[in-house]
């Protein structure tokens, strides 16, 4: 297992310089200029020392080759400074900085990733949490009622956007009914038990309307899967054994239907620093998903690129987390 | 041993037993329709006898051998196991009579758990049913292994790092852990290898010597059937069509089905070989949904006369231990 690890960390190497290469490539061909934004009455001199001083007049390669070293010596440095507290050669390095706010883009990563992880982290867990009992009832009694409506609900949930379920909660708890908070406010500190009720009440809608979508995705797979295993031969076997009927769901057929639904969470865990573009857009969260957009909108490229890279760069490692995963559950799976 | 079976009370009486499954279709997916896969048999099983049942592929076999052990729901009719009928009990009475019968699978890979080892997959039912400590519960994993010739090192290892030949052993010895009276044994060869298949079937033959098993001999090999088998019955398409001793039915088959499944058994002697009539049966077998009014096999039997096409012929008993189902048969 650990020479398998150690092989596809090698081989992530050159998939990710070309990921890196390909997103540079994309967004320096795309039409946006980061002197679009600036007012018209901006003299051409003045715009063009602008680009200048951004290093645009540089030839294509020499900017990815700079921003390649900017990312994997400069900012890993920086980092490893600001931990141990020495200071590496003179310290004075150029760091990956956003041309819209010119502050450092991994501060802005840093800033913005708690409340990403809280919001859309949470939903994930909560969606997985719902999702695999209703997952096991639904295969369990295939065609019941039950069934019957998981499946009408994750159809609904699957098939219909977060910008419309969103902006509906909002109009039924928020403005109707009035019991949630439509914004959510990044500023409050949880420092005692009203704070953390008021954390709580903005912390809902946002999170259910990601649940709601992971849960129909999550729960489709943990039924198929229950109902592979629920036919097989072994499950018949553990029956003729004389074993309780909950020892044979729980313990045969769930826990060997688990293994392709545990990968599938870990194959979608990237999802969650990735951020809900649409949903932080709708509820006002300050995260990574909105820092996507906003850069992408101002043309910062170094902002865009960076974080885009950070999202290839967790894709390609729960890749990794999942294979590894399918090897720890399956005794039939061996890498060595 | 097949006089001294006669003798006793059977261990296993199956009367009228019938298995439908439900055809759903539409946009509500209302019942249109059912499956006889099996229909209405009644037939014993001796204590200690091995009884062979044979039929082509989708006749019932499988299904009549699971509903047999529960694993199914039966539509109808009594399993009258040892004096109890099973097929009305429920819930916990009846996993109490688990431990009595078991089954041997077709498919020694799929039969066992793939992430459990192979000694919690044997030991496993001593947990629910027994009361073994720790150590007397490795010791009866151990001699299990040993009684179907593997080695005792193997306990802590999966499934798949067997071949199909020791997975069927290990099959086997899940299926002894409990001290069952009576096995069905599923096809327990048709996924083997030639030179495997000998192997097993000598190890199941040799347990039952040993420990009084009584086995209900699910087969579509009939060379093999003949080998192991006191008494073969015989299925078409859900029904049973025949059933007599061993040599009764090999050698003085009454049903047209029977005469045709035998027709086609090669010979080893090229001389008899060369001068073998197949009865060769035309048509399909039809659907169990739509089966044929009258005999089930009135449709592709060579001698069907007007009344198979519309009367059902009763399973009689035309000679002593030898029943039919067919009207011709004298």
């Amino acid at each position: 297992m650990l020479t398998f690890t150690i092989r596809r960390l090698l081989l992530a190497i050159p998939t990710l310089l070309a990921i890196s290469f390909i997103i540079f490539a994309i967004l320096d061909l795309s039409p946006g200029d980061p002197t679009s934004q600036i007012p018209l009455t901006v003299p051409p001199e003045v715009r063009e020392h602008i680009r200048t001083s951004l290093g645009l007049d540089e030839p294509f390669i020499v900017r990815y080759l700079l921003w390649l070293k900017q990312f994997f010596i400069n900012e890993p440095l920086n980092i490893l400074e600001e931990w141990t507290g020495y200071t590496f050669g003179d310290g004075d390095r150029l760091r990956i900085s956003s041309w819209a706010t010119r502050s450092p883009v991994v501060d802005l990563i840093v800033e913005r990733l708690p409340q990403t992880l809280w919001v859309v982290g949470m939903s994930y867990v909560v969606g997985a949490l719902i999702a695999i009992p209703i997952g096991v009832i639904s295969a369990y009694k295939q065609y019941s009622w039950f069934d019957q409506v998981g499946t009408f609900v994750s159809m609904i949930g699957f098939s219909v956007p977060t910008f419309f379920t969103g902006l509906l909660l909002i109009v039924i708890f928020a403005v109707n009914l009035q019991w949630l908070p439509s914004i959510y406010d990044t500023t409050l500190r949880v420092t005692d038990w009203s704070s953390f009720v008021a954390q709580i009440k903005q912390m809902i809608m946002p999170t259910m309307v990601l649940a709601l979508y992971n849960a129909s995705q999550i729960s489709r797979f943990m039924r198929a899967s229950m109902l592979d295993n629920l036919n097989q031969d072994y499950v018949r076997t553990a029956r003729a054994k004389g074993m309780k009927e909950k020892t044979v769901v729980l313990v045969h057929v769930l826990r060997n239907s688990l293994i392709p639904v545990v990968t599938v969470i870990a194959l979608g865990v990237p999802q969650v620093f990735g951020g809900a573009i649409i949903t932080e857009q709708i509820f006002k969260v300050n995260g990574l998903g909105q820092l996507l957009i906003i850069g992408i909108q101002g043309a910062d490229i170094p902002l865009v690129q960076t974080l885009t890279f950070i999202f290839a760069v967790l894709i390609v490692l729960f890749n990794l987390v999942a294979d590894i995963l399918y090897g720890v559950l399956d005794p039939r799976i061996r890498y060595d | 041993m097949l006089d001294a079976a006669t003798e006793s009370a059977p261990l296993v009486r199956i009367q009228g037993l019938s298995k439908h499954f439900p055809i759903h279709a539409g946009l509500i997916r209302r019942q249109v329709g059912v499956i006889s896969a099996v229909d209405r048999l009644t037939f014993d099983i001796r204590r200690g006898e091995t009884l062979g049942l044979v039929g082509e592929s989708g006749c019932g076999k499988s299904t009549a051998g699971r509903t047999i052990l529960r694993l199914y729901e039966a539509t109808e009719g009594a399993i009258i196991f040892d004096g109890t009928d099973i097929a009305g009990l429920s819930g916990e009475q009846l996993r109490r009579m688990r431990p009595r019968m078991q089954m041997i699978f077709q498919d020694p890979q799929a039969c066992l758990n793939p992430r459990m080892t192979v000694g919690q997959i044997i030991a496993e039912p001593l947990d629910e049913h027994g009361s073994l400590s720790r150590a007397d519960k490795r010791a009866r994993v151990e001699e299990l292994l040993d009684a179907v010739g593997m080695n005792k090192g193997f306990a802590n290892r999966y499934p798949h790092e067997f071949s199909g030949g020791q997975r069927q052993r290990i099959g086997i010895a899940r299926a002894l852990a409990l001290d069952p009276d009576f096995i069905v044994c599923d096809e327990p060869i048709a996924a083997l290898d030639v030179s495997i298949q000998a192997q097993v079937v000598n190890l199941l033959e040799d347990l039952q010597e040993r420990l009084g098993l009584t086995y209900l001999f699910i087969s579509h090999d009939l060379s093999m059937v003949r080998h192991i088998a006191d008494r073969v019955a015989v299925m078409y398409l859900g029904k049973m069509a025949e059933l007599a001793s061993r040599d009764a039915l090999y050698h003085e088959p009454l049903h047209p089905y029977t005469r045709a499944l035998l027709s086609a058994v090669p010979v080893a002697d090229p001389k008899i070989e060369a001068t073998r009539k197949r009865v060769i049966l035309q048509g399909d077998v039809p659907s169990p949904a739509n089966p044929p009014k009258g005999c089930r096999f009135c449709t592709r039997c060579p001698i069907a006369v007007d009344k198979c096409q519309w009367e059902v012929p009763e399973w009689r008993e035309a000679r002593p231990g030898h029943f039919v189902a067919c009207h011709l048969a004298e």
